[in-house]
């Protein structure tokens, strides 16, 4: 889960990370306040789950209050990449002497949470990345030992000569970790890390990312999630205890088990065709599963087909046929649907669907196929 | 012959009187794999179907009955620690299936495990099964049969429909496993490829990777230098999105690494057979045996 940069900075700055004075707001007249209670030049930041705020105008420096809640009026709506602006961030225009990076990622290969530092900040980092890879240093940390004082200390003489900047900085790094590892975070970062030239050390933009299998145990970190960043039916399907994703073509794919779906969507474009969707709906699939599957992928207009993709382990394909047939005479499906199911009690399966005159296939090409055709058909 | 498991596994569930624990239990059962233990804590001294005693640690467990594999099937905030329960109690091949485990919670369980000298298959997998000997976790026993195919997968059904078209062609397995489809898990490619070309009852390897990370792409290159068994290779989400999470918590393409493209080309660059379909598994195997 994708926090926005005001929840990751409260959660910096609630770990004694210095962060610049500022608020959240979501009108205009809110920016003004905070502008005027601020002081000076402000700068008005879209809170969007959304790269290059910048670029698409999501962030404006205003001179007063009056022309804080100007631009406010103007960012506050707007859509970035697709996504609406809700909120937006209120923080004063810092002076700034250096920018450098600093990000905490948990890492595949050392599975270990792996520091990434650069002196090079402000940018986008994996550009850094690509470019001058040997402007950033790597540091993987023992979770068992947390980051140890001399590794605090080596990241931060890579980013400052100052002794002031390093020792302002290594402690930073210490209480990165602690959020980090606090907050069940698979990302943390601070981009850019400034020196002001008074000469404190201060983060001036965060972003963190949970992992998603944190929040059954962190319902506090839960409620950050911010459901009109999403589309709706994501969230429709979320809340069924569906794992989808929204895509663009217009074959509709209902599968069982994340491989497999994925598997699915790739054998629809082999034959020619766009998967609209991922679905699974799990292992033990019940009716109403399938029911909510159906429900999530009618509503969207695009869909010309709908594919069941189903091998029956642990899922009953029985149940699954259950739930087409109870989905099917609860509320009118205006496109084909065309059905693989093999495994599991599949002749009572098949039996069940042949009592109300649909067909089962077996084979998931022939399926596959089939579906596309009868999208292609009604385009 | 056949890797990780076979008529030597003596096997522990943990969680055995749980939903899961419980239905699962019984199919390895019904299979034949010598289910010899279960653990619930506060339920030892209590029989599960009449036939395999419940104690309430896995060190009891083990010290009674000899298990030497262990099964994991409790629920995600507690299931780093099972496993490493499992290893204090001197588990070699921990199988852990519970989908959801904070990825924090692994990383500090790694380790310890390794510590041990313990093997984790897992998190978020399906299990293992060295057909027609010992079931251990979720994979349908049916669809598989006796052979000299090994398979390594990073999902569940994609697995069994490969199985699937592997033994109605009559190609049989030495044993097939499912590593888990999380970011941090214990086994990995690597290791099943190194193992399969140990086993002198494999002839040729199947692999089932998926967008995600680097895997495959370091085991494509081991392949080249360490393995001279014929191996064929799938990647699903060839049309997965960048960004987004496929279900699995590890299928997720970060900035332009881990996708299908890379992977498949890391394929063909080692030799790996690239099956297109799923169905091709058949086709891509009998070309190189």
């Amino acid at each position: 889960m994708n926090l926005h940069e005001y929840q990751a900075r409260m959660l910096l700055k609630a770990a004694g990370i210095p962060t610049f004075d500022g608020d959240v707001a979501s009108t205009p007249s809110e920016v003004e306040a905070i502008a005027r209670r601020i002081g000076g030049k402000v700068v008005i930041k879209a809170q969007v789950h959304a790269g290059g705020r910048g670029k698409a105008g999501g962030v404006k420096l205003a001179d007063n209050p009056a022309a804080a809640a100007d631009h406010a009026s103007q960012i506050l709506g707007m859509t970035i990449k697709g996504l609406m602006v809700h909120k937006v961030l209120v923080v004063p225009a810092a002076d700034i002497a250096t920018e450098s990076y600093v990000g905490l990622i948990m890492d595949r290969e050392t599975q270990r949470p792996v520091f990434m530092v650069s002196a090079a900040g402000g940018v986008d980092i994996e550009e850094v990345a690509a470019t001058s890879p040997e402007q950033i240093t790597r540091l993987p940390v023992d979770p068992v030992y947390g980051l140890l004082p001399h590794q605090a200390l080596t990241l931060a003489f890579r980013l400052y000569q100052e002794f002031s900047h390093v020792r302002a900085a290594a402690r930073i790094m210490e209480q990165l970790y602690s959020v980090f590892t606090a907050n069940g975070a698979s990302l943390a970062e601070i981009n850019p890390l400034v020196t002001t030239p008074d000469g404190r050390v201060v983060a001036l933009d965060a972003k963190m990312v949970i992992d998603d299998n944190e929040l059954d145990r962190r319902p506090d970190l839960a409620i950050c999630r911010d459901e009109t960043a999403e589309e709706p039916s994501e969230v429709a399907a979320r809340r069924a205890n569906l794992s989808f994703i929204k895509l663009d073509g217009d074959v509709g794919c209902v599968v069982n088990g994340a491989g497999l779906a994925m598997a699915t969507m790739d054998l629809v474009k082999y034959y020619g065709g766009e998967p609209a969707n991922f679905l699974d709906i799990g292992g033990s699939s019940s009716p109403e599963k399938v029911i909510n599957a159906l429900k999530i992928i009618t509503s969207d207009p695009n869909v010309k087909a709908i594919l069941f993709n189903i091998f029956g382990g642990i899922t009953r394909t029985d149940d699954v046929a259950n739930g087409i047939v109870a989905a099917t005479s609860q509320f009118k499906v205006s496109v084909p649907i065309v059905i693989r199911l093999t495994g599991t009690n599949e002749a009572e399966a098949i039996r069940i669907l042949e009592g109300v005159g649909m067909r089962a296939l077996s084979d998931m090409d022939q399926a596959v196929a089939q579906v596309v055709q009868l999208a292609r058909g009604a385009a | 012959m056949s890797i990780f498991v076979d008529q030597e596994t003596r096997l522990v569930v943990q969680g055995i009187t749980g939903r899961e624990g419980s239905f699962h239990a019984r199919q390895m059962l019904e299979y034949g794999t010598a289910l010899v233990a279960g653990v619930t804590p506060g339920k030892g001294g209590q029989q599960f179907d009449g036939q395999v005693p419940i104690f309430n640690t896995v060190a009891d467990a083990v010290a009674r009955t000899g298990a030497n594999v262990s099964v994991v099937y409790v629920p995600p905030a507690v299931a780093a620690g099972a496993v490493m329960e499992a290893a204090d109690a001197g588990i070699s091949l921990i199988v852990c299936i519970t989908e959801g485990v904070p990825v924090l919670d692994m990383a500090r369980a790694m380790p310890f495990v390794r510590a041990r000298g313990s093997r984790l298959i897992g998190p978020n997998c399906p299990g293992l099964i060295t057909p027609g000997q010992s079931k251990v976790g979720i994979i349908p026993g049916n669809i598989c049969a006796p052979g000299r195919v090994g398979l390594v997968s990073r999902s569940g059904t994609l697995t069994y429909e490969v199985v699937n078209h592997l033994t109605r062609n009559g190609i049989g397995q030495s044993t097939c496993v499912g590593i888990g489809g999380d970011p941090i898990i214990g086994t990995n490619f690597i290791d099943c490829l190194r193992a399969f070309q140990d086993d002198p009852g494999t002839d040729a390897i199947v692999m089932l990777g998926e967008i995600g990370g680097t895997d495959e792409q370091h085991a494509a290159a081991y392949v080249k230098e360490h393995v001279s068994k014929p191996v064929v290779g799938f990647i699903a989400g060839q049309t997965a999105p960048k960004g987004r999470r496929m279900g699995h918590a590890g299928a997720i393409i970060s900035g332009s690494s881990g996708t299908a493209e890379e992977k498949l080309a890391a394929f063909a660059a080692a030799g790996i057979g690239v099956m297109r379909r799923p169905v091709d598994v058949v086709a891509s195997l009998r070309s190189r045996l």
